[in-house]
């Protein structure tokens, strides 16, 4: 049975884009059958994230209003083979989706992958609940910092009303996956612990990744940072990440950066 | 001294950031869903003041404090003096 996951948290920039490409790029390169939706009508990255922004040819809306089939809009990743993406229409207005459209568009894919993942756009407006609406699953993608925390609080307030699942009284699985974390700030109290964010949105952790350049090194080359950089800081969170999402558990630990001998010697200089 | 301490002082703001958070969520979720309270209760004592009284909006003040238990609305009003002198307030 198909997995629906929504990658969410309101306020935007805080890496929902990063993890739907990172999670779906590790879930697909474990052998999983995976499709990424892009939900962010108008302001489409998802397909510049995974580096198959020259390849888009249709796109969910194209779908969702029946101009093209779902077959020749989705793009088949390059490295991975179990990987697609479903690209958001960069013209159009985020009114160009129905719900209609898109659950008859979601019901195809549960046919065709194990796991559908949607990367929501920011805000609490149409497009986010949209992109939410059919999740069994959703990752509040959040910063340790007071505005996500605060937004975050809001999207998980929508995940438990405007969903289906929801409205037929089910629970939408909630985890809360903190991005951009600084272990050294964090201990010296300069940024909200790990234990702080889970204690004031009371969802479990699903992982915790910390701030690293491997990320944008990754969207530099257009590719997760699970498959640019498998062995780095982050790609080892999100992979830790997506063990849990299957249900395994995993030891909490934030991942440090492997450095030799040079990073150890100069790696602190630059930041 | 002073200088240390405030190096120390400045260190620890998650602290501050986790009771703000905490203090402002318990305060938002109660009203998701519902509109805010203190905000309706602030309109109609306003409208049953501007019904017997002409008040102007800059004699009002409204402050609104709203803190981990309770939460205080305050409304000064600056009513025009009554009594035999009704144009000299103009």
């Amino acid at each position: 049975m198909a997995r629906v996951v929504v990658v969410t948290s309101g306020k935007g920039g805080v890496g929902k884009t990063t993890t739907t490409a990172a999670i779906g790029a590790a879930l697909a390169q474990g052998g999983q059958k995976v499709v990424v939706v892009d939900f962010d009508v108008g302001l489409r990255n998802l397909d510049l994230i995974m580096g198959a922004e020259r390849r888009v040819v249709f796109d969910l809306v194209n779908v969702v209003q029946g101009d093209a089939k779902l077959a020749q809009a989705l793009v088949r990743d390059k490295r991975i083979e179990t990987l697609s993406l479903l690209p958001a229409s960069q013209t159009r207005d985020k009114d160009a989706l129905s719900a209609e459209g898109v659950s008859r568009v979601i019901e195809e894919l549960k046919e065709k992958f194990d796991w559908v993942i949607c990367d929501s756009p920011a805000g609490i407006e149409k497009g986010a609940q949209l992109a939410m609406l059919h999740a069994d699953t959703a990752v509040v993608v959040t910063n340790p910092e007071v505005s996500s925390v605060r937004d975050s609080d809001r999207i998980i307030g929508l995940l438990d009303s405007k969903t289906i699942r929801a409205t037929k009284g089910e629970k939408v699985e909630k985890h809360l996956l903190i991005t951009r974390y600084d272990l050294g700030r964090a201990t010296r109290g300069e940024m909200l612990k790990t234990e702080d964010v889970i204690e004031i949105l009371s969802i479990p952790l699903l992982g915790i990744i910390p701030e690293s350049e491997e990320v944008l090194r990754a969207s530099n080359l257009g590719s997760p940072v699970t498959l640019s950089n498998p062995d780095s800081a982050p790609a080892r969170a999100y992979f830790d990440a997506v063990r849990r999402l299957k249900g395994e558990t995993v030891a909490m630990s934030v991942p440090g950066e492997k450095k030799g001998l040079f990073g150890r010697l100069f790696g602190r200089r630059v930041a | 001294m002073k200088s240390l301490l405030a190096f120390f002082n400045r260190r620890s703001s998650a602290p501050v950031a986790r009771e703000r958070l905490q203090i402002l969520l318990a305060h938002e979720r109660t009203l998701t869903g519902k509109t805010d309270l203190v905000a309706i209760l602030k309109e109609e004592i306003l409208a049953v003041i501007a019904k017997h009284i002409a008040v102007e909006s800059d004699k009002v003040q409204v402050k609104l404090d709203r803190q981990d238990s309770i939460s205080t609305l305050e409304i000064d009003i600056q009513m025009p003096s009554q009594g035999p002198r009704p144009a000299a307030a103009r």
